[in-house]
């Protein structure tokens, strides 16, 4: 812990770049995967094509993902891309099956209803599914978010930030204080991330606890 | 790019892909034994007693934000070289999902079937081994799959201190720069998970009762 | 069959999403006139990144780091393609690393021969009297064992010996394949560790390895009694400590400053650092370069 105190400037510079470079890939892999999920829930050739393939890039280690990034889409080896895109995969890979349940488990009756008064699909959809989905929807963003906030420190190892660099350099020089420091910050980040999220869908939807 | 996948002398000798695969799958197959060995118990334990919830989601989620990479090298630094820091590495990897999922199986067992377990007759441990484990089985297998895929994926990192296993192919392809040898080592991994996920769905299709349809959850670290 | 199509572009989207502009914002690539200072991924390279970097800024050079990025294989592609502008390195490793074909072996050779074979672009300035070299290194009852002083004496003991290094060390000419042209030494395994950092060290106490590749300035070298055997047919050539550097950004100030760093660093200087470095209370790279920087009077 003394470590993170007597090297405050070093320690908040990680944290940011930490931050950055797992919040970003949950956004951008969020906002696709909902598009992708609605496309799971209505169609089952979608459903053959996307989950198995969800499972195969899930199965594709982060560290391969990150080292074979830069060969594939031609940028900078030490680019923070490398980080953001394996990352933002592993988000869809993950969201796209929870958005698809969520939507799928909206009560027909439910979106009878809307239909009969006339609501238009993509009112719907915005108004009615996608609300009703959200807290499954929500509890899949936080498995994502937790295990993108671990996961980036993998990409240290060649030699992109965040907390992954205090493991290195820890490990380096046998610096056990400094390995930890990062270990609490991944984890208090984690934390953290997590509860803001649980406090969201709360906020978002207070009909669920509504009645229990 | 697929030329240093299919080298034939890449696929003898003590550093070839076989002896890599049977070190990934190695590791693989003992961490889950050893996690399962924990987490199956506590999970059940706290499903049964219904004491202590809230720690065993609390935990698991903790457990779920440790970074690997870290708890690898704190334990190599503290303990040495060897396969015990990558074993404790991935156990801890391996426990939340295990746990989470007997506790939720155990928790989502219709309480009538329970009652009418003790009902007729039945201890707590013939309650817990004979009705409430058996029904939670396909939740179980659920964590325990998840689980398995995490730790064939994550187990790719023990080769950055020096363990054994695909990764090192991954690792080794990363320092001489040999793009081929790197992809061939996340081919692998993924391929591995695969064969790896598909003999435990075989296994739970023997062992769950057909009157109980299998779900799969997942996470990864 | 139009849903198929639908799936697969969303497939492709998927696939495609690397080109989102949301990331392109989040790169903040360096302004240029900064200089971009890198490190390879052990100690002894960090601290001289942050000797450059430290000494630049203190001259009103706008720097920005990039630390412990990893080996030469990947970093050397970083200068090259701009992720980096500055890097300390070792003559001798560099040129065989930009001529595998190279046989200097005498200091002022090599660092010519350096010149010359760099890739347009890039250069290096004044070399350093500071030497770090790879050494094969064993423990000290091996050597006792065995009785061995230099690679030659190991010759015969090779096919017995498991050798451990960073997984680089099979490739490299200045490596397993010198080694084995050179002395026609092939040893019964090698063990990929890391880059004379604490696994090596690990490695070799408990005997996992019996001989492996370490930096001459390291102080595990010492602290354990390690012995450095004398390599009397070159395979490690000489290695004075050097700035390599994008021309582009090698203005006159920049070479001064970085000229006048090597002239103050001799091996000693790197004996001292690393002593530092590996002290128990584990400073930080920054603070011991600092500290070195003050006591130097650049």
């Amino acid at each position: 812990m003394t470590w993170i105190f007597e090297n405050w400037d070093r320690f908040w510079e990680v944290t940011g770049v930490h931050l950055r470079l797992s919040v970003v890939p949950v956004l951008i892999g969020f906002v696709l995967s909902i598009p992708l999920g609605w496309l799971a829930s209505r169609s089952a050739t979608a459903r053959a094509i996307l989950f198995p393939l969800a499972n195969i890039l899930f199965t594709i280690p982060s560290i391969a993902l990150i080292v074979i990034t830069p060969v594939l889409i031609g940028v900078k080896i030490l680019d923070e891309i490398n980080v953001i895109v394996p990352l933002t995969i592993y988000t869809i890979a993950l969201m796209v099956r929870s958005v698809a349940d969520a939507l799928s488990a909206v009560p027909g009756h439910v979106t009878a209803a809307a239909n009969a008064m006339g609501f238009r699909p993509l009112r719907r959809f915005l108004t009615v599914d996608f609300p009703l989905a959200l807290p499954v929807t929500i509890a899949g963003l936080r498995v994502a978010t937790v295990s993108n906030i671990s996961m980036v420190s993998v990409g240290a190892l060649v030699g992109l930030g965040g907390y992954g660099q205090l493991f290195t350099e820890g490990y380096q020089t046998d610096n056990t204080a400094k390995v930890f420091a990062g270990l609490i910050g991944t984890v208090v980040l984690a934390v953290l991330a997590d509860g803001l999220l649980l406090l969201l869908g709360r906020v978002l939807t207070p009909w669920a606890r509504a009645g229990r | 790019m697929g030329g240093w996948l299919f080298d034939p002398a890449h696929w003898s000798g003590p550093t070839g892909i076989p002896v890599r695969l049977l070190e990934h799958l190695g590791y693989t197959l003992m961490t889950l034994l050893i996690a399962a060995v924990i987490a199956i118990p506590l999970g059940a334990f706290v499903g049964h007693t219904g004491k202590g919830g809230f720690v065993v989601v609390g935990l698991s989620n903790a457990l779920r934000a440790l970074p690997t990479t870290a708890v690898l090298i704190l334990v190599v630094l503290w303990a040495g070289l060897g396969d015990f820091p990558v074993y404790v590495a991935l156990v801890l990897l391996a426990i939340p999902p295990i746990m989470a999922g007997t506790y939720a199986g155990i928790r989502a067992v219709d309480p009538v079937t329970v009652d009418a377990a003790r009902g007729v007759g039945m201890r707590e441990s013939g309650v817990l081994l004979k009705v409430e484990i058996p029904n939670a089985l396909p939740l179980i297998y659920g964590g325990f799959r998840g689980a398995a895929l995490q730790v064939v994926a994550t187990a790719t990192i023990a080769a950055y201190t020096g363990a054994g296993g695909l990764g090192r192919l991954v690792f080794d392809g990363l320092a001489l720069q040999e793009f081929g040898q790197m992809l061939a080592g996340a081919v692998l991994v993924a391929l591995l998970a695969v064969l790896v996920d598909l003999g435990f769905a075989g296994l739970q299709r023997l062992t769950v009762s057909p009157g109980l349809r299998p779900v799969g959850t997942g996470g990864k670290t | 069959m139009k849903r198929i199509a639908t799936a697969l572009a969303a497939v492709m989207v998927l696939s495609a999403c690397g080109g989102d502009p949301l990331t392109g914002g989040n790169n903040n690539p360096a302004p240029t006139d900064t200089i971009v200072v890198g490190s390879g991924n052990f100690p002894e390279s960090t601290v001289l990144a942050e000797i450059y970097a430290q000494a630049l800024a203190s001259k009103g050079v706008k720097v920005s780091k990039k630390l412990n990025i990893g080996n030469r294989e990947l970093y050397f592609k970083g200068v090259q393609d701009g992720s980096i502008d500055l890097i300390p390195e070792y003559s001798g490793v560099l040129l065989k690393h930009v001529n595998k074909e190279a046989t200097e072996v005498a200091p002022d050779e090599v660092y010519a021969a350096l010149k010359k074979a760099l890739p347009q672009g890039l250069t290096v300035l004044d070399k350093s009297a500071a030497e770090d070299k790879d050494a094969v290194v064993i423990t000290k009852q091996t050597a006792a064992q065995y009785s061995l002083k230099s690679i030659d004496d190991l010759v015969p003991y090779c096919k017995e010996f498991v050798f451990g290094g960073p997984p680089e060390f099979q490739n490299r000419p200045d490596g397993l394949p010198g080694l084995k042209t050179k002395y026609n030494c092939e040893f019964k395994q090698f063990k990929a560790l890391d880059v004379g950092g604490p696994l090596t060290v690990a490695g070799l106490k408990d005997n996992t390895v019996q001989a492996a590749d370490l930096f001459t300035t390291d102080s595990a070298i010492k602290a354990n009694e390690f012995v450095v055997l004398e390599d009397p047919k070159n395979v490690f050539a000489a290695q004075n400590v050097l700035p390599l550097i994008n021309e582009k950004k090698a203005s006159q100030q920049v070479r001064d400053v970085l000229n006048a760093i090597s002239k103050k660093l001799d091996t000693k200087v790197l004996l001292d650092l690393n002593q530092k470095l590996s002290s128990p209370d584990k400073p930080e790279p920054e603070k011991v370069a600092k500290e070195w920087l003050a006591s130097s009077g650049i």
